[in-house]
């Protein structure tokens, strides 16, 4: 079996990173959500750091990521995200990493409001709670839809290879991606 | 060569697809943004006319809408054997309580809604406890005492009231909730309830209470927040409660 490129490392790399930050966020979060996981924890002030520190450095990281990897081909990958129309992504590929990304400028604003406003008054709104809570569930929907593709699904499961070690078979390729061209490789390593 | 630049470039426009995505990320972010004006209207809205299912999920919900909130690194256990509620300062008959003679005295209840200065709300709450009223039968304050320091364990968590304030008709020492023993992380086995100011004044895991010569600003005040906490109208809030 032939295998073709399909994300290259710097693209991987702000995958892993995001996928890592989210997961820590989600963790953490829940934990200071849920009331029984507190009590069973009882670390609240340490949980809450880990929760702001992982949310303050989350968009930096990936910034960092960028600047240090392939610039234009992250470039070239957003202008492709901008179309909407297959290509190397479908359509709801698309829309997903477009929510995403959108998700975690609003996840990172309403949680430095909720931080700030505990400090100061003028900083606190009274939906701002329900933002940062609101963002969560349609994140987690995202998110559960993106496993079930990612990890279950016969068809697509495929997919998670091209994450991992960045290439996918060419045949799965071409029946999943005819508008892709693979041999064209999707930006340096 | 990077992919894009390859096989796009030379596509005409119409064969691209439009540029869709950037109006999406940045409708997504502004509707974001904006609802810091109307997000919390709009869940109340939809809460309001979906209520009846919401009230038959809130038992599988995690919080029933609570959040809980600490100001240290553990909360504060309970031992019924041991512990004890002390009311002193300006009073001629201090006393200690056990948690069983807590439950001896005359006991009060009421539905009262619970307010968050962050801007959550838990409504209908059914608490059982002690009224002020009852502490000061026994206790007797001396004419000096202008109002009462109402102390965590939770170290350093203190909030005052001005004698005034306590002695508002719905003002509880409560250690039932909702029918049960007040729960752990509600601040077990004692908390101060006052409906009419923010949660920041419902002092939990109460075991002191000392009667003092005036208010002064406690854990939260002490961060900005206004002593005189009533819903609706202060901290930045006009119009009341919803």
């Amino acid at each position: 079996m032939s295998y073709v490129k399909r994300f290259s490392r710097t693209e991987r790399t702000v995958h892993w990173v995001n996928a890592a930050a989210f997961l820590l966020l989600l963790a953490t979060g829940l934990a200071l959500y849920i009331p029984s996981i507190e009590v069973l924890l009882g670390r609240r002030p340490l949980l809450k750091d880990i929760h702001f520190w992982a949310g303050v450095c989350w968009l930096p990281a990936l910034v960092i990521v960028a600047l240090l990897g392939d610039r234009r081909g992250l470039l070239a990958t957003a202008r492709d995200l901008d179309r909407f129309r297959p290509s190397r992504f479908n359509v709801g590929q698309k829309i997903n990493a477009i929510l995403t990304a959108a998700f975690a400028v609003l996840f990172t604003i309403s949680g430095l409001l909720l931080w700030f406003g505990e400090r100061d008054t003028r900083f606190r709104f009274a939906s701002t709670v329900v933002l940062h809570d609101g963002l969560f569930f349609a994140a987690l929907v995202l998110f559960i839809g993106h496993l079930y593709l990612a990890l279950i699904h016969p068809a697509t499961r495929h997919s998670l290879r091209g994450m991992t070690v960045g290439t996918v078979s060419e045949e799965w390729a071409e029946d999943h991606y005819p508008r892709w061209d693979a041999r064209l490789r999707p930006g340096r390593d | 060569m990077n992919y894009n630049g390859s096989t796009l470039s030379y596509m005409p426009d119409e064969e691209q697809g439009r540029r869709i995505g950037r109006g999406l990320f940045l409708a997504t972010v502004a509707g974001g943004i904006s609802s810091l004006a109307w997000g919390k209207a709009a869940w109340n809205a939809v809460s309001s006319t979906v209520s009846p299912a919401v009230g038959t999920l809130a038992p599988f919900l995690p919080t029933e809408g609570w959040r809980i909130y600490t100001v240290s690194g553990t909360m504060s256990g309970f031992d019924r054997a041991t512990w004890k509620l002390d009311v002193g300062g300006l009073a001629q008959h201090p006393i200690s309580l056990t948690y069983d003679e807590l439950l001896t005295l005359p006991k009060a209840t009421q539905v009262s809604t619970f307010h968050c200065v962050t801007g959550w709300t838990v409504k209908n709450v059914h608490w059982g406890g002690v009224r002020i009223s009852e502490i000061f039968n026994r206790v007797k304050p001396a004419p000096e005492a202008g109002a009462l320091a109402f102390v965590s364990a939770e170290y350093p968590y203190v909030d005052f009231l001005t004698m005034q304030q306590a002695m508002l008709h719905d003002v509880m020492l409560a250690y039932e909730m909702n029918g049960k023993p007040l729960p752990h992380e509600h601040g077990a086995p004692l908390r101060l309830i006052i409906p009419e100011m923010y949660g920041y004044k419902n002092v939990k895991w109460l075991n002191k209470i000392e009667l003092v010569p005036q208010a002064e600003n406690g854990y939260w005040e002490n961060l900005g927040y206004d002593r005189d906490a009533w819903v609706g109208r202060s901290n930045g809030y006009s119009g009341g409660a919803e």
